[in-house]
């Protein structure tokens, strides 16, 4: 077989003898369901315990069994871990669409595939590794019952011996991943040296991918996205999480209620938490909106198809003027199609989300760090502002694993906003401001004070809320001129807002006329496209948006460039058009690069749109 | 302390606080409306009940009904919500703070059609509040269509017929573990405070579904929810007794007679029985009532499902003896060692 593969030389021009070090993807093809969630860990793991900058994407069905499903290893020296279009390593273990697999990889590919597939001559300008994997796991695996899931450990131990991944990190990543359970990881690690020994006897190494040793991520963590937000959220010290199980927001919810478990209880084992898990997404805003009313940090998590359904209680919200946080990690649109597809999707709308003049407060974190500290960030500005407040996070970066720097403990308190809760706090403001009306602005911010049930023994505390028909003293009333001042006060608190929301991150300095403007996830394939266009000599600055409203940088950074491109992870433009809309600066300047495959957005794209764009 | 409203009520009660001090907003309803009755009761049954007002949450979705919460206890903080959803609100002011008294108002269009799924979901949990169904089998703020808890064959004033079978609110909460269930009728107002008294007593969902005729779009001759409709019919299975748990029980009752149940507060509800045998604590019998009732086309009320000790959704979280809103800072954030060790497991 090695005689065979040799008469295939690689067909790459100027292939020889040359190496390519980290700087490479790896491609699993699996099956759904197959159990190799564990495999690719391992794989990505035991990179990163070699000091490889690396991310792993997990390109997924909506489906338990059975689909086909891509996980990516990007190895990057250069700490470039957005998802790149191209694979160099195929790992084949899907007979589904092994075919189709192999035929897409570019030329120059490592691919391995089950040698019982005869695949050796589909193509000669692949370096192809045929392993016979179920023949192997026959002879490896005793129970035949774990088979199924031990097969993929095999390929583990194949792309260690194949890339030189080092056999101790590939240990240390496996007794981590099944939490040292001794039975486990005694089947596994049998598995895995199994494929590494076939390997390293029966095939010879053509391919110039290889993995070496680097420094570049001691002290580091990897965490997903959702896992990072759910610890920004118990350490916000949020009481009440009402949810409804929607992908792909569910393990938020469910990395909370781990960490609360552990956490957050009291002396006595009392959980300093109530969650719900919700009948739907109506009920799930509904609790959070309650919870909040009644003065409690409260959250609810979902995605685009709840945002929708939450639209109504969200207007309430704002109107009556609740805190709530509800986080939308986004994906592609209705829960028949795309749903477990990354995407852009619901910024326009939920900016606006509800009925009559509403807007909101949206955050949007761009690494998982931002995760963390934009959720606790969330509690502080929903109780400030007295309103719901928005986390727009997506797929890509709430499920996939990226490397982070370990969290820092939080060293300010928290910001509960402007609420009496003592008969003598209620004194004073009365001999401040001669009474206590709820919706009254007192301090010319548009915030008014609040307080909250069953807190204070006085008439004066008490108010009753509705909609947008009320008074200052929160009595209801459909005059015009009281209507009127109140959406003028909110206009005002929004104002407010947006000089207390985070600023956007600026990187100017490049000397370029050229601007880009992005947000969330984004900003993995923004960094890496930049680098690409500095290498080719064109240098472009950047924003990174964290918030809406647009705060005033927005129109300086426009005002400083002659053109600025906008990327979307979406069909129409979305931040473009809020753009257009809002950033009040000369808006024939901005200019719209959009991507909407449901894939993550990778550098090419961007580095793409760019030049075609700059070339007319 | 009297506890019925034949005897003039006293100045005080034993919080040192009068009947006024329960009141509210003046009533904007259409006049002679059957939920401005409840809502008298629901006034009544507080003062006399003693409870701290301003500890009452009020809560309701949309409709007459849910206007009602502004006419009582106005020392109490309000809620009005969007349509159907008010159990949502009202369960996640009960997670934040569980020392309020929450109740909601609701209508029959609020809760047997739009808000059907939520009311499902609140019975289900038992989440403890006191759930009171303004029931007039019609839309009142859209000008008088048919709701879900409208009888087969009852006839609007514009002469369409309803031909759908009416949701009987109470076998849904009986049969979703409801606590407490009682039917009643605005215009006895003596069974509705003793039932209202004990639904404060509960601990868990207490529903309430009190037919309150509209009178200005269902209350015609052809209607089975109009006043002289629910008058003439009205079959009450007990005669209600209630004691307080503040009040010196008596103990004489003949338990043939008369059945006596222990609330989670310590008052006594005392059933003198009209119907021979009908348990209130047999849930079969409850059913079998209320089926029979259908099929006969009679207007039963009382208490007709009990169950005092039942665990509410509040004791299953195990929450702690403090409400969760005011645990400060320093109980609800994770401390230092907690954040490494998370940090340590990830990488």
């Amino acid at each position: 077989m090695s005689v065979v593969l040799e008469e295939k030389a690689p067909a790459e021009p100027g292939a020889g003898p040359r190496t390519i070090v980290n700087d490479f993807s790896i491609h699993v093809a699996t099956a759904n369901g197959s159990g190799s969630m564990s495999s690719n860990n391992i794989l990505m793991r035991a990179i990163f315990q070699m000091g490889i900058p690396v991310s792993g994407k997990n390109l997924f069905p909506s489906n338990i069994q059975g689909l086909p499903t891509w996980f990516t290893i990007r190895a990057s020296k250069d700490g470039f871990i957005a998802r790149r279009r191209d694979v160099d390593v195929l790992i084949c273990m899907n007979p589904e669409t092994v075919h189709e697999d192999v035929k897409a990889a570019p030329p120059g590919a490592a691919v391995i595939f089950e040698e019982s597939l005869n695949l050796q001559s589909s193509r000669n300008d692949l370096h192809l590794y045929p392993i016979p994997f179920q023949k192997l796991v026959l002879e490896l695996v005793q129970d035949g019952k774990l088979r199924r899931l031990a097969v993929n450990m095999i390929y583990v131990g194949v792309a260690a011996w194949l890339l030189d991944i080092d056999m101790e990190e590939i240990d240390r990543a496996l007794v981590k991943q099944f939490k040292g359970k001794a039975k486990a990881v005694e089947i596994n690690r049998a598995a895995i040296a199994g494929g590494y020994e076939w390997a390293a006897q029966n095939r010879r190494k053509t391919d110039p991918f290889r993995l070496e040793r680097m420094n570049k991520t001691a002290g580091k963590i990897i965490i997903d996205g959702n896992a990072a937000a759910a610890i920004g959220c118990a350490m916000a010290g949020v009481q009440v999480l009402a949810w409804y199980p929607i992908t792909p927001s569910s393990s938020l919810a469910e990395a909370f209620i781990d960490y609360c478990r552990r956490f957050r209880r009291d002396e006595n084992g009392s959980p300093t938490y109530a969650i719900v898990q919700a009948e739907d997404e109506l009920a799930a805003a509904g609790m959070a909106l309650g919870a909040g009313w009644a003065g409690a940090r409260a959250m609810t998590t979902t995605s685009g198809p709840g945002i929708s359904l939450m639209s109504e209680f969200v207007g309430l919200g704002y109107y009556a003027e609740v805190p709530a946080v509800i986080v939308d990690v986004q994906r592609v649109g209705p829960s028949t199609g795309l749903p477990t597809r990354t995407m852009q999707g619901d910024i326009l709308s939920t900016y606006f989300l509800s009925h009559g003049d509403a807007k909101h407060i949206l955050l949007i974190p761009g690494s998982v760090e931002e995760c963390y500290h934009l959720a606790m960030e969330a509690f502080d500005l929903a109780e400030r502002f007295q309103t719901p407040v928005f986390l727009m996070s997506d797929l890509d970066l709430g499920m996939n694993n990226w490397m982070a720097d370990p969290f820092p403990y939080p060293e300010k308190g928290i910001d509960r906003g402007k609420v009496i809760r003592t008969e003598a706090e209620l004194k004073d403001h009365i001999r401040r401001f001669q009474e206590f009306a709820r919706y009254k602005d007192v301090d010319g911010d548009g915030i008014p004070y609040r307080t909250l049930p069953g807190e204070i023994d006085n008439l004066a505390a008490a108010y009753f809320t509705r909609g947008s028909g009320h008074t200052e003293r929160a009595t209801y009333s459909e005059k015009p001129e009281d209507y009127e001042r109140n959406m003028e006060r909110l206009a005002r608190k929004f104002e407010t807002a947006r000089r207390s929301v985070p600023r956007p991150v600026i990187e100017t300095g490049s000397g370029s006329r050229i601007g880009l403007i992005a947000y969330g996830s984004s900003d993995f394939a923004v960094q890496e496209a930049r680098h690409l266009l500095s290498r080719k000599g064109k240098p472009v600055d950047y924003l990174r948006l964290r918030a809406l409203p647009l705060t005033d940088d927005v129109p300086a950074f426009l005002a400083a460039h002659d053109r600025v491109y906008v990327i979307d992870q979406n069909r129409d433009g979305q931040m473009y058009d809020i753009l257009r809309l809002e950033s009040g600066a000369d808006v024939s300047k901005l200019r719209s690069i959009r991507h909407y495959d449901g894939f993550p957005l990778d550098a090419e794209t961007v580095v793409e749109g760019i030049e075609a764009a700059e070339m007319n | 302390m009297s506890t019925t409203r034949e005897t003039s009520a006293p100045a005080t009660n034993r919080v040192g606080l009068t009947v006024k001090d329960y009141g509210g907003l003046k009533s904007t309803l259409c006049v002679g409306c059957g939920h401005d009755v409840i809502t008298r009761q629901i006034t009544q049954a507080f003062f006399d009940m003693g409870t701290p007002p301003y500890k009452v949450a009020k809560l309701s979705g949309i409709g007459c009904s849910s206007k009602t919460t502004a006419y009582f206890a106005d020392r109490g903080h309000g809620f009005n919500a969007v349509h159907g959803r008010m159990p949502a609100v009202a369960t996640g002011a009960m997670l934040a703070n569980h020392s309020l008294l929450a109740i909601g108002v609701s209508g029959d269009g609020d809760t047997a059609s739009i808000g059907a799924g939520q009311f499902v979901h609140l019975l289900r949990r038992n989440v403890p509040m006191i759930y009171i169904v303004e029931n007039n089998g019609v839309y009142g703020l859209t000008k008088g269509q048919f709701s879900a808890t409208a009888d087969l064959g009852s006839k609007l004033k514009t002469g369409v017929v309803n031909d759908l079978p009416a949701i009987d609110l109470c076998a849904l909460a009986i049969e979703l573990g409801c606590g407490y269930v009682a039917r009643s009728f605005s215009g006895d107002m003596k069974q509705l405070l003793a039932l209202i008294k004990g639904a404060i007593a509960h601990r868990g969902t207490a529903l309430l579904d009190v037919i309150s005729p509209c009178v200005t779009f269902n209350n015609h001759e052809d209607s089975t929810k109009s006043y002289k409709w629910a008058k003439d019919h009205e079959i009450p299975i007990q005669e209600i007794g209630f004691i307080p748990f503040f009040d010196e029980i008596y103990v004489e009752y003949d338990p043939g007679t008369t059945q006596d149940v222990q609330l989670h507060d310590g008052s006594h509800i005392r059933l003198k029985k009209l119907r021979a045998d009908y348990d209130p604590t047999d849930k079969n019998a409850a059913f079998g009532l209320l089926r029979e009732a259908t099929e006969k086309q009679e207007f039963l009320t009382g208490l007709i499902y009990v169950q005092p000790t039942k665990k509410d959704f509040l004791s299953l979280l195990d929450l702690p003896a403090q409400p969760l809103t005011t645990l400060p800072l320093e109980r609800v954030r994770p401390g230092r060692e907690a954040l490494s060790q998370m940090m340590e497991e990830l990488k």
